[in-house]
């Protein structure tokens, strides 16, 4: 090669206690290039990109700038050489505006660094209200303010963490015809995926990492999804071939007309939902996060209560006034989204966390906890669902976002519920427990289990569904046939451009 | 003099002690955090400042002795909260009473006694006008001081890069220091201030307002400080307006008395608190969504 690269490194390692995060980690990028870093999580993404713009610094290796040996000690040093990096969770000031943002990192006049956004806007496809207030914009117009906050800056490299990961497919449209301008402009974008298929239409060259090594380096456009995916995961790709549901049976869930006002001035207010929910189907509800799933999720599980009983009905009876509780009873069961305070008491066993939900199950004598029942039940539940742990006294708090969300689903399955609410499934959860995590689903189905899913997921839910709704700023759309509908119908209606 | 005269004359000194101390607070908990202390801090100063001007006559010496001193206490609260992570009520709390009980301590000997406060400065033109003239604008030089220093302090907030700093901080402390912000050392000059404006608001409570000691003099008004924060929506010309509001009320309380109200004084004095409960009420049900 004529030049040298742009960035290099060389046997970079980083560890973290008995954890080898990153382990002799070659990379090269060139400028004008796109490049992927691909990997499932916990492969060490997270890690290298620290590593590169500064917030942690390699126990052994070099880092190489234009061909010069550079140390950085922190992200201002990575920013001085030209990097600049968009986080997967924005770091924007919520009660600022887009130019105050902007200024508390750019210096200049407040209306100058107005004009210099709305023309990095129309240069780039990155249009945003310069004076609009942060928490008023949806998810796409931050990360373009992000991008364009880091763009002010003059990089020469940008670093993207998952940033299609909470877009709707428009917004991902759109994302790349800007990245693809600021390739042509002369940039140099690193892209931090686990999607295989956006990396096969962006990048021109994929570093691959598996448990914080590089296990490949290959051109994305020459590799189908497949093969791709087996490097990343180190073997064949489960089997995603599906038996076809079997036509449902009787009504086990219905929300009618359910309406309910936002509890803050953040929330969501949710108006007029209908859905119904049989036996034997799974029916899936898309939408970008913060559209009203957290609060639909507390009216259906019963932490919120309905304003009249006849909202919710599960297995026939009116329960929009009982607590969750009772609507357990019913044989209802919960997986919410946030696993760390809803779905487990962190500081709590594996045991004890069993005891919440499963305490019907034998484990309390005149008000006593029977721990022989509860720790037998646990164990079960670990070996069952393949849950990675030293045993039931672990703490719930200490394991890994896959392995508790196996143990939390394991425990509900373990109830043999009738109708289960599933709340993002697989968010922050690899491949393969996620793989594994939807074929206990399906499942579940097939025994005739009523479930309902809430995911960002568009794959996800076309894998598992027979139906589909969209929820979009506190509304329900009409249920969609799953093997009629296209991703881009959903899309259509996650930014509301359909009703 | 009349009963409007007297309130006229009278609301900006009696709002001032609230309005420093207010204005302290809502800077600090702008950057994130909450001090409880305000009364041991206002009662402090007040205690500080009083001793220093019975000594050496000079109200400078006084007020700067108190912001002094104040500060200290506000720095033990930051090195708890900031520096070794205890829980910040519990913290603020801690300090509170520390302030009292020091100011207590320190106060004993000069129990009743009296000092002589600040002249009413007669600006000439302003003092002419008719009713307002002798009575509104004309102030003791603090009141004027703090008046200005309370316009210089919204300009800060919303104006200037600082102001956009501090409300950086406090939002997402997390997303500030990702880029760049030194935010322990923001959150610690925050804290500073409040002190500092905390032991202002007690030295003028105790060497003009009513230049006598008396221990407990500060009497709750920390606490009503600290309401007017939340009252004042972290505004600072709302918390300008909860603080005269509270100086009318707490002054239309003493006419009520002297014009003979049938009412028992007990009765009286406790309005000013029972309308903050309601305020803080109305307040927190509005910002929640209801109304």
């Amino acid at each position: 090669m004529s030049q040298p690269a742009l960035l290099r490194l060389a046997k970079v390692s980083k560890r973290y206690g008995t954890v080898q995060a990153n382990k002799e980690i070659d990379l090269e990028v060139h400028t004008g290039s796109i490049h992927a870093v691909l990997g499932e999580n916990g492969a060490g993404k997270s890690t290298l990109m620290k590593l590169i713009y500064g917030v942690e610094q390699p126990d052994v290796g070099h880092i190489y700038w234009n061909g010069q040996e550079v140390h950085l000690a922190r992200p201002s040093d990575a920013q001085a050489l030209g990097i600049g990096m968009v986080f997967q969770h924005f770091s924007l000031f919520e009660t600022l505006s887009v130019v105050q943002n902007v200024s508390l990192m750019i210096p200049g006049k407040p209306a100058d660094l107005a004009q210099k956004i709305t023309d990095l806007g129309d240069q780039f496809g990155l249009s945003v209200d310069p004076h609009a207030m942060v928490h008023r914009l949806s998810v796409g117009e931050r990360q373009r303010v992000e991008i364009i906050r880091c763009l002010l800056l003059n990089p020469k490299l940008l670093i993207l963490d998952e940033p299609t990961s909470v877009l709707p497919p428009q917004s991902v449209r759109r994302l790349f015809e800007t990245l693809r301008k600021l390739q042509a402009d002369g940039m140099a974008i690193l892209f931090i995926s686990h999607k295989l298929d956006e990396i096969r239409e962006l990048c021109d060259t994929a570093s691959v990492l598996r448990g914080g090594e590089v296990t490949g380096r290959v051109d994305p456009r020459e590799h189908d999804a497949r093969s791709l995916a087996q490097l990343m995961i180190g073997r064949e790709m489960p089997n995603v071939a599906h038996a076809a549901p079997r036509p449902p049976g009787e009504e086990r869930l219905r929300l009618n007309a359910l309406s309910h006002p936002r509890a803050s001035r953040f929330g969501t207010t949710l108006e007029g939902i209908d859905l119904k929910l049989r036996s034997g189907e799974i029916v899936g509800i898309a939408g970008i996060s913060g559209n009203g799933q957290q609060e639909l999720a507390a009216l259906i599980s019963g932490e919120t209560r309905a304003q009249e009983p006849g909202m919710v009905e599960i297995m026939g009876k009116k329960v929009g006034h009982l607590g969750p509780m009772a609507r357990r009873k019913l044989g209802f069961a919960f997986v919410p989204e946030e696993r760390l305070g809803r779905g487990a008491v962190p500081e709590m066993s594996l045991a004890d966390n069993s005891l919440l939900t499963a305490h019907s199950r034998n484990m309390l004598s005149r008000g006593f906890i029977r721990r022989s029942v509860e720790r037998a039940f646990t164990r079960e539940c670990i070996e069952a669902f393949d849950v990675r742990t030293p045993g039931p006294d672990a703490e719930a708090g200490a394991m890994s976002g896959g392995n508790l969300q196996k143990f939390i689903l394991g425990r509900e399955i373990m109830l043999n519920p009738d109708v289960m609410l599933v709340s993002q499934p697989t968010w922050g959860v690899d491949i393969g427990a996620a793989t594994a995590i939807r074929k206990r689903l399906l499942d579940m189905r097939d025994q005739g289990c009523a479930i309902l899913v809430i995911s960002e997921e568009m794959d996800e839910l076309f894998e598992m569904c027979s139906k589909l709704h969209v929820l979009h700023n506190g509304h329900l759309s009409p249920a969609l046939d799953a093997a009629e509908t296209t991703p881009q119908e959903i899309g259509r209606y996650m930014i509301g451009a359909a009703t | 003099m009349s009963g409007l005269e007297f309130l006229l004359a009278g609301t900006l000194a009696a709002s001032l002690p609230l309005l420093l101390a207010a204005l302290g607070e809502m800077v600090v908990e702008k950057t994130g955090l909450l001090n409880l202390g305000l009364e041991g801090m206002m009662a402090i100063g007040a205690a500080i400042a009083f001793i220093c001007v019975f000594h050496t006559g000079s109200h400078t010496l006084g007020f700067a002795a108190a912001a002094l001193i104040s500060t200290v206490v506000a720095m033990f609260f930051a090195i708890l909260v900031i520096g070794v992570k205890a829980n910040e009520v519990a913290a603020g709390l801690a300090i509170g009473v520390l302030g009292l009980g020091l100011s207590a301590l320190f106060g004993k000997s000069y129990e009743s006694r009296t000092i002589s406060g600040l002249p009413k400065i007669d600006i000439p033109g302003l003092s002419d006008i008719p009713l307002i003239g002798p009575t509104l604008l004309t102030q003791d030089i603090v009141v004027w001081l703090a008046v200005l220093g309370s316009i210089a302090l919204w300009w800060v907030l919303n104006r200037t890069k600082l102001g956009l700093i501090i409300a950086a901080v406090g939002e997402n402390a997390d997303a500030a220091r990702s880029i760049g912000y030194p935010v322990v050392l923001i959150r610690l000059c925050a804290v500073a201030f409040g002190g500092a404006m905390c032991g202002l608001a007690g030295a003028y409570a105790s060497t003009v307002y009513t230049p006598l000691w008396a221990d407990g003099m500060i009497a709750g008004r920390g606490w009503i400080a600290l309401a007017l924060v939340v009252f004042g929506t972290w505004q600072t010309g709302r918390v300008a307006f909860g603080a005269l509001l509270f100086g009318i009320l707490s002054l239309g309380e003493l006419t009520a008395q002297a014009m003979g109200v049938g009412l028992p004084s007990q009765v009286l004095s406790s309005l000013p608190y029972l309308v903050t409960i309601l305020m803080l009420v109305v307040i927190s049900r509005r910002r929640s969504g209801l109304f």
